[in-house]
């Protein structure tokens, strides 16, 4: 067979007829810068505080060495909430990768489609009407954010075939329903109450332990996996309904199974941590404007995700001397300065 | 055996509660070049959504190669019938290749992601529809009439002997109108069965081997251009006063409309 007419991007890489693998170079350079810049802010993140550990001390005791002292901080202390961001932020990253690549639509994140606030209404239920606690504010929080993201969904998509713009203007009409619902609920509420459910309103990662980390782990080695048949079939409904399905996509079941991947990786991050907000909307556009990629990289926007969390973290522990702030203040604060700049940028295309 | 790879057999097609088309028939001949032509919203690409199985018929039957549709597996029918529809969208910063090789995904798998196979048939699709040279360019920057070829290649990349094409150029200017059409029908004549819904009915005349004339989600009438173009029929789709003459460069029927009555 002559050589091919035109260059694919990329190389690739044959085993036999029956398997071939395109590799992305770019893709897989950033991936890696991505690796060690997460591991770099890792070891800052677990060196410094109010005990600081030198580097190199960190990672021969992440190793498995080091003395008592410094392995009960490093391993226990510390360690569990590095990993803790990494998971969430990682998670979040793929979700609003999948949710922007199916609305096809840079805003078309869990955060604007109204999970955040559904989650925030079903935990208000429980903490200030029927004064539960702990695990009953999660499955609160669970129930508020799955129904808000599938009614969205629902009123978006019911006559198949919908523009992305339309999933996003039903979110936001929902989202300040929703907001107003929880102004409502704050308002009634006794004000230990009101305390209590503005502590989980703003997503937190202050004293994680293993036993936080555990299960988030657990619940992201079932999902993750599925984001490589997800990831193909997003790449066939990046072309449009009409084209997917010519390609042989079973589009609206395709769809659902990828709104649900999407909406149940937002759901363990919020179990573990709380809301986290903007990290879903900033990660995969910033992954694909570094990994140049054709349509959003899930696992470059995984990447981006875990760094951005963990910075955030670290930034949202140290701002403020004496006083750790929530991390979801600073992604707040990181993903206000995105949207107004994406804003622009969506603005002066559509003038120029 | 039919001879019909596809039919529609007295399909009722709807969105909702909106019948768009009822007891509709057609079928399309192995082999032909068959044109659709009709007035805006009349069903022409609702009908082609039935056909590839993207509509569900409320009643009725599409048959493929005389099975019914819903049957088959999705992958199989999609290594059997291509479409281009009639807008689709190209992600941003996606380059032609990398759009044109996406045509190969009934092919592919987890780990089959380019076997010499797709290497072949996309270098296929870009050498019918001209656009080698444009291989590394983002599709986004492109003219309208390249951007057209590069969707054909996407669909010729496909390698399915039925390729439905849904208003394949409506935007282009004349010269890339007659440029894909005479792709169209070099395609025909290499032997594939072609469907393509046009709107001018003079290039349906001169390419189509099979005329369907649709108005109001039911045929009109339907059979070889030139023995089915009349005035009277013309009048009957399109409500248009026109006069019928040989096409001085190929004898194929010509529709002109007649001097303006005011
Ligand atoms: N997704 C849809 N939902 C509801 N109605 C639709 C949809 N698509 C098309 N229609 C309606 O069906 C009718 C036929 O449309 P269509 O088949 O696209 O016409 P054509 O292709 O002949 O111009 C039109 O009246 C149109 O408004
Ligand atoms: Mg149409």
């Amino acid at each position: 067979m002559s050589a091919a007419p035109y260059t694919l991007p990329g190389r690739v890489v044959r085993f036999g007829e029956a398997v071939s693998l395109r590799i992305q170079l770019r893709g897989v350079v950033v991936g890696l810068i991505l690796v060690a810049v997460v591991l770099a802010l890792s070891v800052f993140a677990i060196g410094t505080g109010e005990f600081a550990i030198p580097p190199g001390t960190v990672v021969s005791t992440l190793l498995g060495g080091g003395d008592p002292g410094s392995a009960f901080i490093v391993r226990e202390l510390r360690l569990p909430r590095v990993v803790c961001a990494l998971l969430v932020g990682a998670a979040l990253g793929v979700s609003g990768a999948v949710f922007q690549s199916l609305t096809r639509n840079p805003l078309g994140s869990p955060d604007i489609v109204g999970f955040p606030q559904g989650a925030a209404v079903g935990a208000l239920i429980v903490i200030t009407i029927l004064s539960g606690s702990g695990a009953a504010i999660t499955v609160g929080a669970l129930a508020g954010g799955v129904l808000t993201a599938f009614s969205v969904y629902l009123l978006a998509f019911k006559r198949g075939g919908t523009s992305g713009f339309r999933i996003v203007l039903i979110g936001i009409a929902i989202s300040y329903l929703l907001v107003s619902v929880i102004d409502y609920l704050l308002a009634r509420a006794r004000i230990e109450d009101a305390q209590e459910a503005t502590r989980w309103l703003l997503g937190s990662l202050n004293g994680r332990t293993w036993e936080d980390v555990t299960p988030l782990a657990i619940s992201l080695a079932v999902l993750v996996p599925l984001a490589i048949p997800a990831a193909r079939a997003l790449r066939a409904l990046e072309l449009g309904d009409d084209s997917a399905h010519a390609l042989g996509l079973r589009v609206e079941r395709s769809r659902l199974g990828l709104v649900a991947l999407a909406v149940g990786l937002v759901s363990v991050t919020t179990v573990a941590v709380g809301p986290i907000g903007f990290i879903a909307l900033t990660a995969p556009q910033i992954a694909r404007r570094v990994a140049r990629t054709a349509g959003l990289p899930l696992v470059s926007s995984a990447l981006m995700g875990a760094a951005l969390t963990l910075a955030s973290d670290i930034a949202a522990q140290r701002l403020v001397p004496d006083r750790a702030l929530p991390v979801g203040v600073m992604t707040g604060l990181f993903g206000g300065v995105y949207l107004a700049w994406l804003l622009t940028m969506e603005w002066r295309k559509g003038r120029g | 055996m039919s001879s019909s790879p596809l039919r529609a057999e007295a399909v009722t097609l709807a969105y909702d509660a909106r019948v768009v088309a009822e007891g509709l028939s057609v079928d399309i001949p192995e082999g032909g070049f068959t044109a659709i032509v009709g007035p805006n919203a009349c069903g022409k690409s609702t009908l082609l959504r039935a056909l590839v199985r993207m509509l569900k018929p409320k009643a009725g039957s599409v048959l493929l190669d005389g099975v019914e549709i819903s049957s088959l597996p999705t992958k199989q029918v999609a290594r059997r019938l291509g479409l281009l529809p009639q807008t689709s969208i190209a992600p941003d910063g996606i380059t032609v290749v990398d759009l044109v090789a996406r045509g190969r995904h009934p092919y592919q798998r987890l780990l089959r992601q380019w076997s010499h196979d797709d290497e072949r048939a996309v270098a296929e699709a870009m050498a019918q529809t001209h656009i080698e040279e444009l291989s590394g360019r983002l599709v986004d920057e492109l003219s309208g009439g390249q951007r057209q070829r590069v969707w054909i290649a996407m669909a010729l990349a496909q390698e399915t002997p039925l390729l439905l094409l849904d208003e394949p150029i409506t935007f282009l200017d004349i010269a890339h109108q007659v440029e894909v059409l005479d792709l169209c029908a070099k395609l025909h004549v290499e032997g594939r069965t072609l469907v393509a819904v046009l709107h001018d009915l003079n290039h349906a005349c001169r390419y189509a081997t099979h005329l369907i004339a649709m108005r109001d989600g039911s045929v009109v009438a339907e059979g070889p251009p030139a023995e089915i173009v009349t005035a009277e029929l013309v009048e009957a789709v399109f409500g248009l006063k026109c006069l019928v003459v040989p096409c001085p460069a190929t004898g194929a029927p010509m529709v002109v409309p007649a001097a303006s009555q005011q």
